[in-house]
């Protein structure tokens, strides 16, 4: 007797065979857990002496030595700690931007493809037009009006969050990132109300949520998954492009602040910088890449070869 | 098809009036009247006045004929943006200024993506699943995970600056096509990745199609197979993405410009950035939504012509 499978487990077995994919995520997950690290590090205010990147650990502009491995910049502080430090605000960002943008996506995705008619219509109006509007522009105008304004929860018990740089850059990305992720979901909550194991739910009585909550989004959640994986390059290039452009973070180091001041520093021979923060969105963008591919091909029902 | 011509040109009456209702919670809701910042520190309180009433903050914003929304609607429908906030130029007159050399970047570093791109899928399609088709795919992820702005610094580095193959930056009295050549060339590469990947995509899901294993079986070689027969179907959604992507010739390259000096689109909206000049933002916002609501419809016209199936929607 055959033991069966299911989805998940063969999608889990396939993707453990593609050998550079674990890599891949050997990687990520060592990202992940470098910047747990910085948070619990902060959060229990232990002093770490890596993760120090305010201090003046040599002379201005050293090369690459025995001691700074990465080099120092303008301010005489160790670019490897700044590398470090820096994971921690490109990868909260694309968290936060991804949670946000799912959050958004999923369920008007969802309504849209369910109900359709006037809410599927004014979903479509809502995603249209703000997919009409070029993606930087967009971020950029979000992004420039949310600074220094105060985002008033009271009414929530959670009083006001002033919105400073990392917010601000992971709420403009976040809200205008949700187009692509509510497409997906709604054409696939379409496709699905046609099966029969929705008409199957609705002729015993089902509730409209009960159907979409425990039917529906358990049977799109792959997509969810996918799109996460793949957009999170995305989200972690749009922060270097915002930090570099003056929007993003300023009180810590970033990957893209690193370039931004790396601008200046190349014409005058100071490449050490700039190649870090490079090859650190590098590693991870790739990675991120492969792995999300690998998911990709292991997730799509359609190339299931049984 | 008429009438789906028709239905599609309605459609697009919401979606520019979605676009209009945006950019006016953006910029006069959630941000709203700033003359005290851009009269400056020492005005007085007429220049202020003034200033407010030339850019309508003075009006209620929606309850009125005469209401801040409807100012907005008039406005930008009629392309009269009012004056930058920096330096009071009328900004429909530095949008025309800018045009020109944002497209003499753009286009010709679309074409050349185009051509170089389909011809490298076309030639990766020959030779799937050798060697040569898993290294050129791996190429492209590695060009794709590369930071653009990292394309930029290190290309103007290493080719400009270095080894002197090309001018750093624009000098504004000499003649613009030397200058715009090194930033094509990136443009060009740091593309090639994602594009090269989408378009081999394409082309052998086209290749798996039942008619291709036809022509293999009528005893056509893999070089008239691609040439003859997949090169159309394929080019359908390769088209729909490239026209798409027309629109953003018009905004130049936020970076390209801002990098190599290039008096462009892209760098009027990166200092109204710096300046927090919202005019020409709001401007340049509406600009490029129309531009690609329009091409958008061009498209959907063409594909319902090429592909007969699609105006019964």
């Amino acid at each position: 007797m055959i033991k069966g499978r299911s989805y998940w487990a063969d999608s889990l077995r396939q993707l453990r065979k593609h050998t550079l994919a674990m890599y891949s995520l050997g990687i990520i997950v060592v990202y992940i857990l470098v910047v747990m690290f910085i948070y619990l590090a902060n959060w229990t205010k232990t002093d770490v002496s890596f993760l120090d990147w305010n201090q003046q650990v040599g002379k201005e502009y050293e090369k690459p030595n025995k001691q700074n491995i990465l080099g120092t910049d303008f301010l005489g502080r160790s670019v490897l700690r700044k590398t470090i430090y820096g994971a921690r605000v490109s990868l909260t960002i694309a968290f936060w931007a991804s949670i946000i943008s799912i959050l958004i996506g999923v369920p008007l995705g969802a309504a849209a493809g369910y109900f359709r008619g006037f809410i599927d219509d004014i979903v479509v109006w809502i995603y249209t037009t703000l997919s009409s509007i070029p993606y930087i522009l967009l971020i950029l105008a979000f992004a420039l009006v949310l600074r220094g304004k105060t985002l008033n929860l009271n009414s929530l018990g959670l009083g006001t969050i002033s919105l400073s740089g990392i917010s601000t850059v992971y709420l403009a990305i976040g809200l205008t990132s949700w187009v692509d992720i509510c497409r997906l979901i709604r054409a696939e909550v379409m496709k699905h109300k046609q099966r029969e194991y929705i008409l199957a739910a609705l002729s015993y009585g089902c509730s409209n949520s009960r159907i979409i909550f425990r039917h529906l989004i358990p049977n799109v959640f792959h997509l969810i998954i996918i799109s996460f994986s793949l957009r999170f390059v995305g989200f972690i290039q749009a922060e270097v492009i915002l930090s570099f452009l003056g929007l993003g973070e300023k009180n810590s180091p970033s990957w893209g602040a690193m370039i931004d001041a790396a601008r200046l520093d190349l014409p005058k021979g100071y490449w050490w910088e700039m190649t870090a923060a490079t090859a650190a969105i590098f590693l991870i963008s790739l990675a991120l890449n492969i792995f999300g591919d690998a998911l990709r091909d292991s997730l799509d029902p359609k190339l299931k070869v049984q | 098809m008429i009438a789906y011509i028709i239905r599609r040109l309605l459609y697009t009456i919401p979606i520019i009036f979605g676009v209009l209702l945006v950019t006016f919670i953006l910029f006069n809701v959630v941000s709203g009247d700033v003359s005290d910042q851009i009269a400056g520190k020492a005005a007085s309180a007429e220049t202020i006045a003034e200033i407010r009433a030339e850019y309508g903050w003075d009006k209620p914003l929606f309850l009125s004929w005469d209401s801040q929304f409807i100012n907005h609607l008039k406005n930008s429908l009629t392309f009269d943006f009012g004056r930058s906030w920096s330096d009071r130029e009328p900004i429909i007159d530095k949008i025309k200024q800018g045009a020109l050399p944002s497209l003499s970047l753009t286009i010709p570093m679309f074409i050349g993506e185009l051509i170089i791109s389909i011809s490298l899928a076309l030639i990766v399609a020959f030779f799937r699943g050798t060697i040569i088709d898993i290294l050129s795919v791996f190429i492209c992820v590695v060009l794709m995970s590369v930071p653009f702005l990292s394309f930029i610094l290190f290309g103007q580095y290493f080719l400009a600056f270095k080894w002197g193959l090309f001018p750093v930056y624009f000098w504004p009295d000499l003649p613009l096509p030397q200058y715009v050549a090194l930033p094509i060339l990136i443009g060009i590469v740091a593309g090639l990745g994602g594009n090269l990947r989408f378009y081999r995509t394409v082309m052998l899901d086209e290749l798996r199609n039942d008619y291709v294993r036809t022509a293999f079986a009528k005893g056509l070689g893999t070089g008239t197979v691609l040439f003859r027969h997949v090169l159309k179907n394929a080019m359908i959604p390769i088209i729909t993405q490239v026209v798409l992507a027309i629109p953003f010739l018009f905004l130049g390259s936020l970076l390209l410009e801002r990098f190599f000096g290039i008096p462009g689109l892209g760098y009027l909206m990166i200092d109204a950035i710096a300046a927090r000049d919202f005019q020409i933002i709001n401007a340049m916002t509406f600009i490029g939504a129309i531009l690609f609501v329009v091409f958008n419809l061009i498209t959907d016209i063409c594909y319902s012509i090429v592909d007969p199936r699609v105006s019964f929607e």
